[in-house]
């Protein structure tokens, strides 16, 4: 005799209704099952508009390394798969995107691949569900250096804004010593980025060159398309030196401009984001000479390693890495190794107990390791050089080396000054 | 406010050739785009939105021809006439649907056109911001005039602006052509009872208000970086221009075009953080003064 089972009661019905129902609506976290053969790691980021690059080649380099790991036969027989979705850009579809992706994509693990405002917004879910975050390209200070921002399970994987500033300012001070560039102009996006950095940068340049005079300074909005009044404000204002924070499109446009009215012939310039592969060959006209921080350089630092992971990311984006290429790539490479220490488990605590301190041999690295410093959850020992620009392949030459022990003690008195300490 | 370099660059052939040569150039840029805004208008009495984005594609189409030709003057001709044949099309299909209809309509079959544009350019071109690049003669020194200033590129800019901005007033005012169009502005039915054909005369000077849109993005295309939704923030600008020289009217556009240019030129020395402001003040202020703008004669309904 067969057993039936039990109808379902009017209660049963009613009281089950309302817990899924409660589920739909908070959303439950999604229960992958004990030790699911794919991890799924989410990514939050830019997919679309004018900075879709700072996403596009952020995804292509996370999976490059995912599936390096997966052809190598995965970890503790798990493989790894990326699920990335577009934010636009903006910071409360950031947080709802992040939300889904841990809730109802399986993710279980997260790589904010945001800019800063969005990283912000990420930051603040993963206070409430947390999973292990790597931030992989936010640069602003904050994130990491004030205290109150500290959770446990998320670290930024991402060059730092104050270590650019030390860097950039000694770098700047020198330039001004042995050339005589006295009078400054700066020209820099006018938003919270762009008036930072400029801000951090001038402060240290005339920190380590008291002498340096700043004279002007123009503020055009971000996208702009048009830089003319802010080039001919620049000719007439004769700077022998020019600091700019402005990236991507908008700065291709603003030298492409500049070039026609011969600018950078008496005015010696300096660019946070030139560095940038993608931004140097997009120039059609890029003048010898330019000083730029580092983003990223197939030849620096010099190791068969990073040639070798130019070399894989070329041929799948179409062009040289990006910075937040190789942050993206090292942040997938801590959490392979941090998920090899755990035997493929992927607790939130347990694995940010293996990547707090961890030393990760890397391509980026400026010496053998970049290190995610345990107090403040950041990583450092990647690469904060200046170069100068040729109109040729590399693009880049002449990276002058940085100690770090010097960025590292600036930046403490830094923390001091801001009360993060 | 900087007052004293202000008139300090008044003062210095120099600095007030750089600068009105800077004013001419941003405000013959958006003197092509806000009198292709201004024909429409005047002529159909809609207001084309997707006008910004007739601008993008002018300048993608640039581009393109540019790297299959490799020719400059080309590249020029193939923005123009691609987004003349653009505008024809999406008037023929789309916009002669939504004539009388109002303004949200039109507004909301414009905006659909936009993101549909936006999205075909990222499809076919990628989200990245991309550069055209120019032939190696306009690359040279920039002229000197009076002390000041130009470069070679600019100069051809505003030449191709005047030529078409000329052009344009000539086929206007006299032409039997020119005549038979501000007829249709006036009363369209009186020029159908002649046996004009109102529906070919509508799609064409449609056609003329996207080429010149496409006119102006080839000529941007050299030396701003291109993206998806680059038309947006010169449809802004286009509109404060039509608003200020008055809607419909484009010899009004062509000053409203110059005060913003200037604006901004001298606005970048006198009063550097204020110069987006100044445009929307010297806007309300005409507004409030002259309601249907500096040369206009109807508002928008």
């Amino acid at each position: 005799m067969s057993k039936t089972s039990k109808p379902i009661g009017r209660r049963a019905f009613v009281a089950g209704s309302a817990i899924g129902g409660a589920a739909a609506i908070t959303g439950f976290p999604h229960i992958a099952g004990a030790q699911a053969k794919t991890i799924r790691v989410g990514m939050p980021t830019i997919l679309s508009g004018r900075v879709a690059i700072l996403g596009t080649s952020s995804r292509i380099a996370v999976r490059l390394a995912f599936k390096q790991i997966n052809d190598a036969g995965g970890i503790a027989g798990r493989t790894l798969e990326l699920i990335d979705r577009d934010t636009q850009g903006r910071p409360d579809e950031a947080a709802k995107v992040t939300r889904d992706l841990i809730n109802n994509d399986g993710c279980e693990l997260i790589i904010d691949g945001e800019a800063s405002s969005g990283a912000f917004a990420v930051h603040e879910v993963i206070r409430a569900l947390p999973v292990l975050c790597l931030h992989t390209n936010s640069e602003t200070s904050s994130l990491s250096a004030d205290p109150k921002m500290l959770i446990k399970t998320a670290f930024r994987c991402a060059r730092q804004g104050i270590h650019d500033a030390v860097a950039g300012g000694s770098y700047a001070a020198a330039q001004s010593k042995a050339k005589g560039l006295k009078r400054w102009m700066t020209c820099s996006p006018d938003y919270a980025y762009g008036r930072d950095n400029t801000a951090e940068f001038m402060q240290f340049a005339q920190k380590f060159d008291p002498s340096i005079e700043l004279i002007d300074q123009v503020w055009p909005k971000l996208f702009a398309p048009d830089y003319t009044e802010s080039i001919t404000k620049a000719l007439q204002v004769k700077p022998q030196a020019m600091y700019s924070a402005l990236w991507g499109g908008d700065l291709v446009a603003f030298i492409e401009q500049s070039n026609l009215y011969r600018l950078f012939g008496n005015t010696a310039f300096f660019g946070a984001g030139l560095g940038d592969p993608p931004v140097l060959t997009a120039i059609k006209q890029l003048p010898p000479g330019l000083n730029t921080a580092y983003r990223y350089n197939r030849n620096y630092p010099n190791k068969p390693s990073n040639t070798a992971f130019a070399e894989a990311f070329n041929p799948l984006a179409g062009y040289d890495p990006t910075n937040w290429a190789w942050q993206n790539y090292t942040a997938a490479q801590f959490i392979i190794e941090a998920l090899k220490r755990t035997g493929g488990k992927t607790d939130g605590i347990a694995l940010a107990n293996e990547i707090r301190g961890m030393k990760l041999a890397s391509p980026m690295a400026v010496a053998e390791t970049i290190e995610m410093r345990a107090s403040d959850q950041t990583i450092i020992g990647y690469p904060i050089s200046w170069g100068r620009t040729v109109p040729k392949a590399p693009w880049v030459q002449d990276f002058a080396p940085f100690d770090w022990g010097t960025v590292l003690e600036l930046e403490a008195d830094w923390k001091k000054e801001k009360g993060y300490v | 406010m900087h007052l004293t370099a202000l008139m300090d660059c008044l003062g210095s052939t120099s600095c007030a050739v750089t600068q009105v040569s800077t004013g001419l150039i941003i405000g013959m840029l958006l003197f092509l785009v806000a009198s292709g805004l201004s024909l429409i208008f005047g002529v159909l009495g809609v207001i084309n939105f997707a006008h910004g984005a007739f601008y993008m594609l002018g300048a993608y189409f640039a581009m393109s021809a540019y790297r299959a030709t490799d020719n400059f003057f080309l590249a020029m001709l193939a923005g123009a006439i691609g987004v003349a044949v653009v505008g024809i099309v999406f008037e023929r299909t789309i916009m002669s649907r939504v004539y009388g209809c109002n303004l949200l309509m039109q507004l909301l079959v414009c905006y659909a056109v936009i993101l549909i544009l936006d999205d075909g350019v990222k499809i076919v071109f990628g989200s990245e911001y991309q550069m055209m690049g120019m032939p190696e003669f306009f690359v040279g020194a920039p002229i000197e005039i009076g002390g000041g200033f130009i470069p070679g590129y600019y100069l051809f800019m505003l030449g191709v602006s005047a030529v078409a901005g000329l052009a344009l007033w000539f086929g206007i005012n006299k032409t039997r052509l020119g005549k038979i169009v501000r007829a249709l502005a006036i009363n369209p039915q009186m020029v159908a009872s002649l046996g004009i054909n109102t529906t070919v005369l509508y799609a064409a000077i449609f056609g003329v208000g996207s080429l010149l849109a496409g006119v102006a993005g080839g000529l941007a295309a050299p030396i701003r970086s291109l993206t998806p939704g680059m038309g947006l923030s010169i449809l802004i600008e286009s509109f404060i221009v039509t608003v200020i020289g008055g809607m419909g009217s484009i010899p009004g556009a062509f000053i409203a075009a110059l005060l913003i240019g200037f604006t901004r030129a001298f606005g970048a020395i006198g009063f550097p953080l204020f110069v987006d402001g100044t445009m929307f003040a010297l806007m309300a202020i005409v507004l409030v003064v002259k309601p249907n703008g500096l040369l206009g004669t109807r508002v928008a309904t």
